[in-house]
């Protein structure tokens, strides 16, 4: 499977990405730049964190209107997967390809930390390698994190297993304690309506290694390894 | 070569030299004179302007150069050493990591977040101008007491500033050090540490080269902010410097992106000579200090400079020190080739000068000549300075004082309770209120982050090696005592090295001191840095650059001498990564080093009754070094699960630090520490010096291979499952639940920071 991931002059995990689906799942992935269209026959898009365009106006704002972003759109509108992560996911939702919005944390300050994410669901192409409730332990890093959409939104996406993964303590408790961002409903991660766009604050190319503490990001990747096909 | 100098006619509308106008830009009489010598005429203001920058003391370390040549520099692996924008040294199989600490003190203090944040930008630029990729941030801060708002206004700021910048460019920030004491109070110290990594071939210097070469100025346009801001940054704080604000620049971390991958680019693409940040003193220095390491000359044009404001004069170009800006000599006819690789980065390009022959520094508008200095000698010919060195009176006196004869107070009687009180002194208590607002995680190769272990550690990847890292300073032992203080400084930051495995390698430092025209001061100077040269000899550890940063001082005086040590160490098989927390209930505790009497200078004395007096504590620099070696065979065996410095709380603060690696998975320890040669206080709350708690299943391997380094190791007790904390010190016994101490260690900073948040919501 051939993974691309874009960079835009302001990514900062584009590298971490790349590494990720090669190092640690031994995929072909390239670089695709931001003022490129050509796709390069990838089966698979990640938007990676970062400061897309150095985000002085709003974290992804600029970034939808990006060349490369055009031809995203085009191949999350054929199907196929497309990962926000991060920047990613804020870029996702200001591109209109997943609903709600990504709002200064609530206690305005950055945190990077250890999180538990509580696996929700179904997301058959991203979450077929865990298993539901599976509590997992992943990184964030990021000022604006705080997951909004007004409650019709949040209600149908709950309703139609449109939520990936949400903030729990260890045991996998949802909890105001456990929700780092104020987050509603302490959501961390959606899928788009289709379930081939996922969107996800936390950093899941951070957890594939157990050197940097934990392996739990990478059967989010072999989920989409075992659908799509290596 | 001879040459005729220009006709170089003042200005329309330039003010006039005057005694005052040149006591304005800092510039002594004698310093005068010897202009005038140089140039065998009156200077232009602009000229005036270029030598006030460029002898500045941040610009010309005109009263530090002669005792920080007393420094070692030397070891095989030194691939470059003091004098280029960052030291490199080789780890082995063709990688090379280049390093270097800076300060940005003065513009914290009245502005913490721009200051701290353009502290930030300036030294990833030092790094990466050598054409190594910054792959790790530490940063080593000072503040006055968090009781008062002001202060935590400060710290905020700081921390904000700090994480924005390394946030938005995708360095991670891995570790550092944060001590409070009201010495900081009017005067924060702000030092950041880069640390990068490249293959030796790709190393390039500053050196400006080949005659006819165009020099570009690169980046961002040149603006009317930080104009005279080396000069500010010396010079003492004072209430006049809140009118100074307008001299601290504004950083763009996004810009600083695009020009980090820029500059590598450009650097691989062998399209360039040289290139050099426009940092202190912007234009000016960074062109004379190129044309100086290449011994040539260069002419400048500053109506080629890209401005961001209409109707800026040669001097405020050239001093200006707007940021993200980098000046580049390309090869001659590669110009294009090097603005394309600019332009993929939406960067803007402009030549803006050229390598010449002729041995001078020319400055023109166009036609005329707005100034000329002979050959390099603006920067060569700088005056230097031998101040007077005398001890402090009042200091010999508090160091004369006895520790042991500190009465206790009476809640001493519950030793808990004392080590409560250290646990939440700030200094000691854990800082996760500041390392969380740091990204300390992206490029996914930080083994360890901030707070796990007694350095961070950062993978090479695609070797099986990691770099073990770590800021360092106890300034309260440099006040009392600046040689001894010195030497500690080098030798804490080489123990906390090798407790994580790795074998210390080289420094960096950052001497932040006060005015060096009084002979307390110089004094001061003088001996921390003999003091350091000490360690740094002793421990093979050479300096291979690093920063200055004098008159740190407000009207309430100067802030503890402080030879911040940014040290980087080699981790040889990332197997042998060690933490400091206890992993391992039934495990033997062993120390290695002996416990002592000594009590002075310790965090005990200040945080529980307020002295800072007494005796350091000793450091026997043969010692550390077996201690080293030591430590390092011993994690070599696989033998070791745990290993801590004893430091500031000594033993007992060391113990409970261990046992609370993980708040929600506590350890307890038991350990008998009696003997009648020291009393409890020193026992359990002094500070001696190399000494180290390692955690082992195989405590017969670990003293075995420890002794036979020539270095003490003694069981002294065991990692326990339940939490609990007990230290049997002769008589008296310490035996608390850990719970207390936690919230102790734990709460301290964020209930201190929540006050400034109720403060001033």
């Amino acid at each position: 499977m051939k993974f691309g991931v874009v960079t835009f002059p302001g990514s900062n995990c584009d590298v971490d990405a790349l590494h990720a689906v090669t190092d640690q799942l031994g995929q072909t992935a390239v670089s695709l730049w931001h003022r490129d269209r050509d796709l390069q026959g990838c089966d698979v898009l990640i938007l990676p964190g970062g400061f897309s365009y150095g985000d002085a106006l709003r974290a992804g704002a600029i970034a939808r209107f990006s060349p490369i972003m055009q031809e995203v759109k085009a191949h999350a509108e054929r199907g196929a997967p497309v990962i926000g992560i991060c920047n990613g996911f804020q870029i996702l939702c200001e591109s209109h390809l997943l609903p709600g919005a990504l709002m200064r944390n609530a206690g305005l300050k950055f945190i990077c930390d250890w999180v538990y994410l509580k696996v929700e669901g179904p997301a058959p192409l991203y979450l077929s390698g865990y298993h539901t409730g599976q509590v997992l332990r992943i990184p964030i890093a990021h000022g604006e994190g705080r997951f909004v959409a007004d409650d019709a939104v949040l209600d149908g996406l709950e309703h139609s297993g449109q939520v990936v993964f949400r903030y729990c303590d260890e045991e996998g408790n949802v909890s105001d304690d456990a929700n780092p961002n104020g987050a509603a409903r302490g959501i961390a991660g959606i899928t788009n309506a289709a379930g081939n766009v996922l969107g996800m604050m936390p950093h899941p190319e951070r957890a594939v290694e157990s050197l940097l503490g934990s392996t739990d990001g990478l059967a989010l990747f072999e989920s989409l390894l075992a659908r799509v096909g290596a | 070569m001879s040459t005729t100098p220009s006709v170089v006619h003042a200005r329309p509308g330039d003010p006039v030299i005057t005694p005052a106008l040149v006591a304005e830009h800092g510039i002594t009489p004698f310093e005068y004179e010897k202009l005038l010598g140089l140039l065998g005429r009156e200077p232009t203001f602009t000229e005036l302007g270029i030598v006030s920058a460029l002898w500045s003391e941040h610009c010309s370390y005109k009263h530090s150069r002669p005792v920080l040549k007393t420094l070692p520099t030397q070891a095989p692996y030194v691939l470059q050493g003091p004098g280029e924008n960052a030291g490199v040294i080789s780890v082995g199989d063709g990688w090379a990591v280049a390093f270097k600490i800076e300060s940005h003190n003065h513009p914290s203090a009245v502005e913490p977040y721009q200051g701290a944040a353009t502290g930030v930008g300036g030294i990833l630029r030092d790094v990466f101008t050598m054409g190594a990729r910054p792959i790790a941030m530490l940063n080593s801060l000072r503040f006055g007491s968090l009781d008062t708002p002001r202060v935590r206004w400060l710290m905020s700021g700081v921390v904000k500033g700090i994480g924005d910048y390394g946030n938005c460019i995708g360095v991670p920030t891995v570790g550092g050090d944060v001590m409070f004491d009201p010495a900081y109070e009017g005067n924060p110290l702000v030092n950041a540490m880069c640390v990068g990594l490249m293959r030796e071939d790709e190393l390039i210097t500053a050196k400006a080269e080949g005659i006819g070469n165009p020099i570009l100025a690169v980046g961002a346009r040149t603006g009317r902010d930080g104009i005279h801001g080396a000069s500010f940054a010396s010079e003492d704080l004072s209430e006049e410097n809140e009118a100074k604000r307008p001299r601290v620049q504004v950083g763009d971390p996004f810009t600083e992106k695009l020009l980090l991958e820029a500059s590598l680019e450009l650097i691989r693409s062998g399209h360039i000579v040289a290139i050099q940040d426009m940092g202190a003193a912007g234009l000016t220095s960074s062109s004379a200090e190129m044309a100086e390491r290449g011994d040539v000359g260069v002419v400048i044009d500053v109506t080629k400079v890209p401005v961001r404001e209409e109707g800026m004069t040669p001097y405020e170009i050239l001093l200006s020190e707007s940021q993200e800006r980098m000046l580049v000599v390309a090869k001659r006819g590669h110009e294009e080739e090097a603005k394309a690789i600019l332009r993929k980065w939406d960067l803007q390009a402009e030549v803006i000068g050229e390598v010449i022959a002729e041995p001078v520094y020319r400055v023109v508008e166009g036609d005329r000549v707005v100034a000329e200095f002979p050959g390099s000698r603006l920067v060569t010919e700088c005056p230097q300075y031998a101040p007077e060195a005398r001890e402090s009176d009042a200091i010999i006196a508090l160091r004369s004082r006895e520790p042991h004869a500190v009465v206790e107070r009476a809640e001493e009687a519950d030793t808990a309770w004392t080590l409560r009180q250290l646990l939440s002194s700030p200094t000691i208590a854990n800082k996760r209120w500041i390392y969380r607002q740091y990204d300390s995680q992206v490029r996914t190769s930080t083994v360890v982050g901030p707070g796990a272990a007694d350095a961070a550690v950062v993978r090479l990847r695609g070797t099986n090696k990691a770099l073990a890292l770590k800021t360092d300073c106890n300034s309260r032992y440099v006040y009392l005592d600046p040689r001894m203080g010195g030497r500690i400084a080098v030798a804490e930051a080489a123990r906390n090295v090798a407790c994580t495995g790795g074998r210390p390698m080289a420094i960096t430092n950052c001497l932040n001191f006060g005015n060096p025209k009084k002979p307390e001061v110089f004094f001061q100077f003088r001996e921390a840095v003999h003091g350091m040269g000490d360690a740094c000899r002793a421990l093979g550890t050479p300096v291979t650059g690093g920063n200055v940063s004098l008159y740190n001082e407000n009207p309430q005086g100067a802030v503890f001498p402080t030879p911040t040590i940014g040290m980087v160490g080699l981790i040889d098989d990332i197997a042998h990564v060690t933490r400091s927390a206890f992993t391992t209930a039934g495990d033997s505790i062993v120390l290695l080093g002996e416990n002592t009497d000594e009590l002075g200078a310790s965090e005990y004395l200040a945080r529980v009754h307020g002295l800072t007096i007494g005796a350091v504590p000793v450091v026997d620099l043969d010692h550390e070094k077996r201690l080293v070696d030591a430590l390092l065979a011993a994690i070599a065996t696989g033998a070791v699960h745990s290993a801590h410095d004893l430091s500031e709380g000594g033993l007992a603060v060391a113990l409970a630090e261990c046992c609370m690696g993980d708040r929600d998975a506590m350890l307890g320890a038991s350990v008998d520490v009696s003997t009648r040669t020291c009393s409890t206080r020193a026992l359990l709350w002094g500070e001696a010096q190399g000494r180290v708690l390692v955690s082992t299943s195989r405590p017969e391997d670990v003293l075995g291979t420890v002794k036979a380094h020539g270095v003490t190791a003694t069981v002294i007790g065991t990692v326990t499952a339940d939490a609990r904390l007990v230290i049997t010190a002769g008589a008296r016994i310490l035996d608390t639940p850990l719970m207390p101490l936690a919230n102790a260690y734990f709460d301290a900073i964020p209930a201190l920071m929540q006050r400034a948040a109720m403060a001033t919501a």
